[in-house]
């Protein structure tokens, strides 16, 4: 009797992890497994895989191309990163006030948010049109001669960072935002109380205080641009002379557009190794700069 | 005292309509873009206001490409990847939280440890465990992999576990079984948690681009994302077109953050975590 009943309970503990458990098996487990096996063989997905060995890695760690993704995707992360940080910071302190308009400002910053990749880097590649476009309009009132954005190699990624940058501040700096909001205004009550000044209070209270929140979009952010896709697939498919091009747009072009499985598998471990020793890396060094209130 | 107060209120305001006026100009341009006729889009200077209105674009839209069917296509696929993601992250959680077994904080730390793994790994694989089950272009390929989710798992495994104890073991002496509990209890007293999951795994869906991109090849079951990215690809320069495009995939999602701004922005807040 009590057997069955412990069976039964095991049945249904079973039954509960189902769905999730055999999507896991499949799509996360075999999946990491065959994409580890295809990294080293060479497969057009036509005829059988050959055994390749270590030279798919090889190959792609001699190519230029790959000196040169990474030097691309450095450059947009050396950019973007920083820049998105400190807007965001500014955002959230700007919507971190009490003001009947709030709602709306918090609307306006997050409807791109809310729209698709996709949609929103045709409409960049729209707004920074050299001759018809309204950035470089707006530039001409200004004396200003607006370059030719995605159509110059030295601009085209500048350009990308500009549109990932309007797309992602109102999320970031909505989680800034909370952040904000989970420091105790006694600090700065007290602070004011010992006459510190306003960029005093910024630089001793909230930065510290929001140390944690940095570093945590400091990691997500560099995962994020490792991955960069749809903004180059959509603006630029990696040109001008490949300075856009980035690891996701290579491991597509391989696998989807050359059928070459073999290659794009170890194209995508390597980018595994930097998204995983530059998170590691960061969390080592976090100690440094990241305040916790005990 | 009070007139620095209202010099830094004005201040204030200026900047944030500043800003706001950047935040929103591509929107607008966006919108105008999509009422101008062909001729409108090389006009030097640019026309920021049409001179002539007119929705030619949309209807253009509507015969060149399937594009009533591709909204269609997504409403269908996104729906459908959010109840199952969410119904299976609830089925999980509800064991993870409430029903101990050996073994399950190790199945839910490996669990966990799979989200170090990025997506661009799993990509190919997936594409190909699809293709040689005869799943490529089929939304039953598209949807199956979310039936894992482990961030909607992790995040109802944290509310679950607050549902007390009691109100369980008061159903098990009623001679609930555990999936009458599921329902009657679990689910409804979980209810925000799978309202904010359900309105940022559906908006996630709506706009997500890779993978359909590889497993949609056929031009009748494109949702809007891929649809709009081969029109981008096939009339690069005709902005009206591709305006009206986006305009279009980008006004459900508005309305749904209409009307359910809260769960979208604490969902997205946590969902940070997601990456």
């Amino acid at each position: 009797m009590k057997g069955s009943k412990k069976f039964k309970k095991g049945i249904t503990i079973f039954s509960f992890l189902l769905p999730s458990l055999l999507a896991f098996s499949i799509f996360s487990i075999f999946s990491i497994g065959y994409s580890f096996f295809l990294s080293f063989t060479d497969w057009d997905i036509i005829t059988e895989p050959n055994f390749v060995g270590l030279s798919n890695y090889s190959n792609i760690l001699h190519s230029e191309e790959f000196w040169k993704i990474l030097g691309n995707t450095l450059y947009y992360m050396v950019l973007y990163i920083p820049l998105i940080i400190i807007f965001s910071i500014g955002v959230a302190m700007l919507l971190n006030v009490k003001s009947k308009a709030i709602g709306v400002f918090r609307t306006i910053f997050f409807i791109p948010v809310l729209t698709s990749w996709v949609a929103a880097a045709m409409l960049w590649r729209w707004l920074l049109s050299p001759y018809y476009g309204p950035i470089n309009a707006i530039l001409q009132v200004f004396g200003i001669p607006g370059p030719s954005w995605l159509y110059d190699s030295v601009w085209a990624m500048p350009a990308i960072v500009l549109a990932s940058l309007w797309k992602d501040v109102g999320f970031f700096g909505l989680i800034f935002l909370s952040g904000l909001q989970s420091i105790d205004p006694a600090y700065y009550e007290a602070a004011e109380i010992d006459g510190a000044s306003k960029f005093q209070r910024f630089r001793k209270i909230t930065l510290p205080l929001l140390s944690p929140t940095i570093f945590f979009v400091l990691i997500i952010t560099s995962i994020n641009s490792f991955q960069l896709f749809p903004q180059v697939m959509i603006m630029t498919q990696g040109g001008p002379f490949g300075s856009t091009e980035v690891f996701m747009e290579r491991i597509y072009s391989y696998a989807f557009k050359y059928y070459e499985m073999g290659y794009a598998s170890a194209y995508s471990w390597i980018l595994f190794v930097f998204i995983f020793v530059f998170t590691i890396l960061q969390w080592t060094l976090q100690k440094r700069w990241v305040y916790y209130e005990a | 005292m009070k007139r620095k107060g209202s010099v830094s209120k004005v201040v204030y305001y200026v900047v944030m309509i500043a800003l706001s006026f950047f935040m929103v100009l591509p929107l607008f341009w966006m919108i105008t873009t999509s009422l101008k006729d062909a001729g409108a889009l090389t006009a030097i200077p640019i026309e920021w206001i049409p001179k002539k209105v007119t929705i030619d674009s949309f209807r253009k839209l509507f015969e060149i490409f399937p594009f009533g069917k591709a909204f269609l296509n997504s409403v269908i696929v996104s729906v459908s990847i959010t109840i199952v993601n969410v119904f299976s992250a609830c089925m999980a959680a509800y064991v993870f939280a409430k029903i101990p077994f050996k073994g399950r904080e190790l199945l839910f730390g490996i669990f966990l440890i799979t989200m170090m793994i990025p997506g661009s790994v799993t990509l190919i694989p997936n594409y190909l465990i699809l293709r040689s089950f005869h799943l490529l272009n089929s939304y039953l390929g598209l949807v199956l992999p979310s039936f894992f989710n482990i961030f909607g798992i992790f995040m109802l495994r944290q509310s679950m576990r607050q549902i007390p104890d009691d109100f369980i073991d008061a159903a098990v002496i009623d001679g609930a079984s555990q999936w009458k509990i599921f329902f009657n209890v679990i689910i409804p007293l979980s209810r925000p948690m799978i309202a904010t999951l359900f309105v940022i795994t559906f908006m996630g869906a709506w706009n997500d681009y890779l993978w359909p991109l590889i497993v949609l090849t056929d031009k009748n079951k494109m949702t809007l994302p891929v649809a709009l990215s081969m029109l981008n690809g096939q009339y690069s320069t005709e902005y009206n077109l591709l305006m009206a495009g986006a305009l279009i995939s980008i006004v459900p999602i508005i309305i749904v953050y209409a009307f359910a701004q809260r769960y979208f922005e604490e969902g997205l807040t946590a969902g940070g975590l997601k990456g």
